[in-house]
């Protein structure tokens, strides 16, 4: 690694024309514009063409893991905020469920829809951002507004029921920080009516535009078993053809209680990532709307003490976040502090299965595929 | 030739180059409107009523920034590279006429820099000298990225050109001349618009026009997603307002060789000569905004393929069918 880093040029490459030419190395990163947060790819190029690509990873690592021995419970929680800033309802979700299966807290059933709903449309937003990413690194400015113009009510509704539009600390021990506000379900409904056909808008500017098709369509393609060997979920894993999403196989809160499909691709390529997300923001529409309409009358939240003290135990909960598998092990030793608290993302498999599929392919693809990927650099780096 | 003479075209050069250089400026502007109301915003609005003094403050941001030249450049190629974009950008306007002529104080004045009689071959030659300002500013700012931009677009145009060149040997078949002034008093009438006589040569012109002033989708040379700023990464402050100011002044350069080789020049019914020539312009330039605001882009192989794979043919096959009809 080191000696690749160290070297200024490649290595010469003899042509039939009697022209010598030479690989180069590129530093994709850390500060490029595409690849959204800190990551640096090392590219070893032949003029436009891919021979290598070295991910190098990093650069936002703040010691979450660590941190959280040092916290009580309830305080950890703000710091799995910061884990995948893009939907931190699920890293509060995925690190209160393994507690709460450490204490075994019974949840209210108010709590439980609240979560669904409050998770299903983070992952609408979510999802909303790489669309917008995704397309941006197409050279497609517009979408780029549309989805962020979107985002904003569902940040608003955040906003309106924790105060906070990015990092929310929802979800607690038990249920949830606070009911939800006088109108929420009317506004909410109201979003869903409201961005249901704008989801067409964005299929009508993208998915069969012949450019989009030709910058997609079998690039990138990542075979299934390739996939799973790399430990790749989430739509990634989906778009290469396997129905494998947590929410149904390994299922948690009342997500076995509610109608909906797993979207799944074909081929594994850019394309299908792409629509497995489109088709996923629908299904999300579908389970919010279910969520609202079995909402029932309740307490919000078990009743536990702030600093409370879990029996002696060990669990892995994992939960299915817009990007993939996202996991949480927590070991407890009966103090009001973890031992040991490792969280998984799964941003970093999908970085690192990267290097196997861009070999000999163009540098407009490896951005594309960079990005169909969905990768952020905190959820890497914790 | 007299100095009057001489004044009259000193005075038409100055007025042409100040209108083209201010219709850059406003070019970015109406850009930036437009682009922003088709993404649902409301673009500049506080220099000025509507953000109209908006070019004005961006260019005394560019004039007053710091000029850097990173140390590892080659000094002299990376200075001249700016001026080689910038100069030849605005030198094919001279043959473009863009009214019929005036009479002023008993003097006959044509409303056209140079009657070139060999026009369209001189628009030809002048504006494939751009590519040499992107290589130049590629090589010089011995930088990989810019390099790789450089590399892009020298590629591309050279490619393009080829396909603008066939579809103007199709006006120049159609018309019989090759000075513009003529052409344009040839399509006196709407029915005789070059862009009905044979619309399969101004598709391509159209499209060839696009790909060589670097515009979405063919903007690849710039693709910020992969290069970061392309050609031009390495320049800073006024050297970096050249390079945007001559891909304005391209841009309505090719917009207004379109107009009077496929669209009857300045003529029109009703409102001045002149205006009519300036809203045909624009016409071309909304639509290149407009497509900015709509497609993704290319992939360089891509594009390269399309150039020489299904432009190259089909202008070709146009040239020679126009040639056949013209015969029989």
């Amino acid at each position: 690694m080191d000696d690749i880093t160290e070297s200024v040029n490649g290595q010469l490459i003899s042509t039939d024309s009697g022209f010598d030419t030479q690989e180069f190395f590129v530093n994709m990163g850390p500060q490029h514009p595409s690849t959204h947060g800190v990551c640096r790819l090392l590219l070893t190029m032949d003029g436009e063409v891919v021979k290598a690509c070295q991910p190098h990873i990093g650069y936002l690592h703040r010691a979450i893991e660590k941190i959280s021995e040092n916290r009580t419970y309830a305080q950890i929680i703000p710091l799995t905020d910061r884990f995948e800033y893009l939907m931190s309802m699920a890293c509060n979700w995925v690190f209160c469920l393994g507690v709460e299966k450490i204490a075994q807290v019974e949840i209210p059933e108010r709590a439980e829809h609240i979560r669904v709903i409050m998770v299903e449309l983070n992952r609408i937003a979510s999802h909303l951002v790489w669309l917008a990413t995704f397309a941006l690194d197409l050279g497609a400015i517009t979408p780029f507004l549309y989805c962020l113009r979107e985002r904003e009510y569902i940040m608003d509704l955040f906003e309106s029921t924790c105060g906070q539009r990015l990092l929310y600390n929802y979800i607690r021990v038990g249920g949830v920080s606070r009911d939800l506000p006088v109108g929420f379900e009317k506004k909410c409904r109201e979003f869903l009516d409201y961005f249901t056909p704008l989801i067409d808008d964005y299929e009508d500017l993208l998915t069969n535009n012949p450019i989009f098709l030709s910058r997609t369509k079998n690039i990138g393609i990542l075979p299934r078993e390739l996939a799973i060997n790399y430990g790749v979920s989430g739509p990634v894993l989906r778009g290469s053809g396997l129905k494998w999403d947590l929410r149904k196989d390994d299922t948690y809160g009342f997500y076995d209680k509610f109608d909906f499909d797993i979207p799944t691709g074909t081929v594994g390529d850019t394309w299908d990532r792409y629509i497995v997300r489109i088709r996923e923001m629908r299904e999300a529409v579908k389970i919010v709307r279910q969520a609202l309409d079995g909402l029932p009358e309740g307490e919000f939240r078990a009743k536990i003490r702030p600093s409370f003290k879990p029996a002696v135990g060990e669990c892995y909960t994992r939960i299915e976040s817009a990007r993939g598998e996202m996991g949480a092990y927590i070991i407890s030793d009966g103090t009001a502090k973890p031992t040991r608290v490792k969280l998984r993302g799964s941003s970093y498999n999908h970085i690192m299965v990267l290097p196997e599929i861009v070999d000999g392919l163009k540098i407009a693809d490896l951005v594309a595929i960079f990005a169909s990927f969905d990768a952020i650099m905190p959820e890497v780096d914790r | 030739m007299d100095w009057i003479t001489i004044v009259i075209i000193a005075v038409k050069v100055v007025v042409v180059f100040a209108v083209l250089l201010t219709g850059c400026a406003w070019m970015t502007w109406l850009e930036r409107k437009l682009v922003a109301r088709i993404q649902t915003r409301l673009g500049p609005m506080n220099a000025g009523f509507q953000g109209l003094l908006q070019p004005i403050a961006d260019m005394i941001k560019l004039l007053l920034k710091e000029d850097i030249s990173p140390k590892h450049v080659d000094k002299m190629i990376y200075a001249l590279a700016p001026l080689a974009a910038f100069i030849p950008a605005t030198l094919s306007i001279a043959v473009v006429p863009f009214g019929s002529s005036v009479e002023l104080f008993g003097r006959h004045i044509d409303l056209v820099i140079s009657n070139l009689n060999i026009g369209i071959l001189y628009v030809l030659a002048v504006t494939s000298l751009g590519v040499y300002a992107i290589a130049m500013a590629g090589w010089s700012s011995n930088s990989k990225y810019s390099l790789l931009g450089g590399i892009r677009s020298a590629a591309q145009m050279i490619s393009y050109e080829i396909g603008l060149g066939l579809s103007i040997v199709v006006v120049v078949l159609l018309s019989g001349t090759v000075n513009l002034v003529e052409m344009v008093n040839q399509q006196s009438s709407i029915l005789q618009w070059n862009v009905f006589a044979n619309p399969v040569a101004f598709l391509i012109y159209f499209i060839c026009a696009v790909a060589e002033t670097n515009r979405n989708p063919f903007d690849l040379p710039e693709a910020e997603s992969e290069l970061v700023a392309g050609y031009f990464t390495e320049y800073s402050s006024m050297k970096f307002g050249m390079f945007f100011v001559g891909e304005y002044a391209n841009m309505i350069t090719v917009g207004a060789i379109a107009t009077t080789l496929f669209f009857g020049g300045w003529q029109g019914p009703f409102l001045p000569p002149v205006l009519w020539f300036v809203i045909k312009v624009a016409a071309f330039m909304v639509f290149y905004i407009w497509t900015r605001g709509t497609l993704p882009r290319f992939r360089y192989d891509q594009l390269m393929n399309f150039g020489w794979k299904v432009l190259l043919p089909v202008a070709v096959l146009n040239v020679l069918v126009t040639a056949l009809i013209k015969l029989w």
